[in-house]
């Protein structure tokens, strides 16, 4: 099993290096004045364009421009992001938590629901709960998400004024940006609660009902359809019978076994919902203007700023190849087989 | 053949869903094609896809008689945009799958066939591409090359052949080893020949199966980066590009909230019966073609 991690780990950095020289391919479209673009940090510098361009061989061959390059980019100096109007890193500081907070808003009722109502429908094969399981996986799976947050803006803003975009109200922002918050671990939810300011914790969880309610419904299909086929099989298994036949209420039967076993390949699943969650937030936050990876990223394309369409990009991927290796992880843990291949 | 066509249709019978989809993209493609019927381009227009703006106003206005769709903001006309927009969807859909697909092939096929350095050259490349979540990716692609319609179509290309490829990989590396291709091979057939009239038509179809399962999500992905100001230009007859013009609106003006539903509402459902009817059709096309996957 070490190895078999260790084997997995060795490969990241190999996969990231490939990243980088894709990325790096893609920048070749840009004129040499734009990817000088890269390497400015203040706004004055732009005088010196020609000299930015020397100094990091933009007009040399590829090789000598890749390697000056990648130096940057190891030590973490990315570039100034102009849509941000701070450095990318920095920039990737501040919006990063913001992200992984509404992923997480969105991960965990996916999983709770989802299983819920797949092991509902199982149990209660082609009648109501079943049919309006099938309902929601093929709704949710074919509904853009920018239409579903923008209906659901229309309802619970615009009509019901309950529910307003962005991250936190007006006056949240200048408490949270006053000296007296601590900033701990960046996820608002949790600072609030370490600064014992409850306004802001509520502020901050109704602002997260609409985005994630949106990720929850169009990344739930894909869960509730694999706990609810997983369930039907163990369901039709011998030991099943057995827990039947000897009397244990039907309730133990499904949850306590046939559930356990029917959630093996929901576990492995998770991560690569996770995996999914990361690149749907990038249209849910634009619409909802919820100030993330996603919104910067895009932000960043419309306005041609690429040293952040850069920055949120390289982000993005080295989230989703560590979801991605810890799937597989997940998966070597459950099934055996995988780990002799 | 006309036996298969009827055994088709027998299955078919039996899954109103599947019945519904193909109902769905039938209804779609009569729009398609009756474009210049339903809504009429005025005479000597540049390029029909231009949506005809009423006027300058910012505002939308509701539908009426004149505007049976009603206007979005700037006074394009809703119903033009709606029916010229199928066939920018139709065209980005398919030419994007199939290009997409003829990738896949050509990359996993190579792949699967010579093996070595050429398998994993190519496999390295694609995971490479499939480190990446397939909408950000398209972001990036997009903004080097500069917004545009032709450029999402190519950034949604870019980010979809790898998952074919490598499907296509996995199987060509199973069936190359089978007695039929050694017995062409003996007989002296070419590698072209082997891959192409040999291999291929053995693997082919649960790539078919994928790329139609697929359609759904690219109609998506091309949708969201219209939305998001990355596609055509603003006027231009495409769904994603309408809805991003609503995205002001979504207030309403005092008194009633729900004034400019239409913005929103029209274009959203035409997208989603889209997506919808593709996903159907996939689900019957898998349960036809391939009866162990279900």
């Amino acid at each position: 099993m070490l190895r078999f991690v260790g084997k997995r780990l060795a490969l990241l950095p190999l996969v990231m290096l490939g990243v980088t020289v894709l990325l790096f391919a893609l920048l070749q479209f840009l004129t040499p004045e734009m990817r000088a673009a890269l390497y400015v940090k203040d706004p004055r510098q732009l005088a010196a364009l020609e000299a930015i361009i020397q100094k990091h061989h933009l007009r040399d061959p590829l090789p000598i421009q890749y390697w000056s390059w990648l130096k940057q980019v190891l030590v973490g100096d990315l570039g100034y992001s102009e849509t941000a109007k701070m450095p990318v890193a920095d920039a990737i500081r501040a919006f990063f938590p913001a992200t992984l907070e509404l992923t997480f808003a969105a991960f965990f009722p996916i999983l709770f629901i989802g299983v819920w109502l797949g092991t509902k429908s199982a149990v209660h094969k082609d009648k109501f709960v079943d049919h309006f399981s099938r309902f929601v996986a093929i709704t949710g799976y074919s509904l853009p998400s920018f239409v579903l947050g923008l209906l659901l803006l229309m309802i619970f803003y615009g009509k019901m004024k309950m529910f307003a975009p962005g991250r936190y109200s007006l006056d949240v922002d200048l408490l949270v940006h006053s000296d007296e918050f601590r900033h701990v671990t960046g996820l608002l939810l949790v600072d609030s609660v370490l600064n014992w300011k409850w306004s802001v914790f509520w502020d901050v969880a109704k602002h997260l009902v609409l985005p994630s309610a949106t990720l929850v419904y169009i990344s739930m299909a894909l869960l509730l359809r694999i706990t609810r086929s997983s369930m039907l099989e163990e369901l039709g298994k011998d030991y099943v019978r057995t827990a039947r036949a000897k009397g244990l209420s039907e309730r133990a039967v499904i949850n306590k076994h046939a559930r356990a076993n029917a959630l093996i390949p929901v576990v492995t699943l998770s991560s690569l919902l996770f995996v999914g969650l990361l690149g749907g937030v990038v249209i849910t936050e634009t619409v909802f203007d919820y100030p993330g990876i996603g919104r910067w990223g895009v932000n960043a394309a419309q306005q041609l700023d690429i040293p952040g369409v850069l920055g949120s990009a390289l982000l993005s991927s080295l989230l989703f190849v560590v979801a991605n290796m810890l799937a597989d992880v997940a998966y070597a843990l459950v099934d055996p087989r995988i780990r002799v291949q | 053949m006309n036996s298969t066509l009827r055994n088709v249709w027998k299955k078919l019978k039996k899954k109103p869903m599947s019945l519904l989809g193909c109902a769905i993209i039938g209804g779609y493609t009569l729009v398609a094609g009756l474009a210049p019927v339903l809504a009429r381009p005025a005479p000597n227009t540049r390029d029909v896809y231009l949506i005809p703006q009423d006027g300058y106003s910012p505002d939308p206005v509701r539908p009426s008689k004149e505007h049976w769709f009603g206007t979005t903001e700037q006074q394009y006309d809703l119903f033009y945009g709606m029916v010229w927009g199928t066939r920018t969807a139709f065209k980005v859909a398919l030419s994007v799958v199939l290009t997409s697909l003829l990738i896949g092939i050509l990359i996993g096929g190579l792949a699967g066939f010579y093996g070595g350095w050429v398998d994993e050259t190519l496999m390295r490349f694609t995971d490479v591409v499939l480190a990446f979540p397939d909408l950000v990716l398209s972001v990036v692609i997009v903004a080097v090359l500069q917004p545009g319609l032709y450029k999402v179509m190519a950034a949604v290309v870019l980010v979809s052949w790898p998952s074919y490829a490598r499907l296509l990989r996995g199987d060509v590396l199973s069936i190359k080893e089978r007695e039929f291709v050694l017995a062409a091979r003996a007989l002296g057939a070419s590698d072209s020949r082997i891959l192409l009239r040999h291999i291929l038509p053995n693997c082919i179809y649960p790539l078919l199966v994928v790329a139609s399962l697929s359609m759904g999500r690219i109609v998506i992905t091309a949708a969201a980066l219209s939305f998001l100001g990355l596609g055509a230009p603003v006027g231009y007859a495409d769904w994603g590009q309408l809805i991003s013009l609503s995205r002001n609106w979504i207030l309403g003006s005092s008194g009633n909230p729900f004034e400019f539903w239409h913005t929103v509402f029209i274009p959203g459902t035409a997208i989603f019966l889209f997506v919808l009817g593709w996903n159907l059709l996939g689900d019957a096309f898998r349960d036809i073609l391939d009866p162990r996957q279900k």
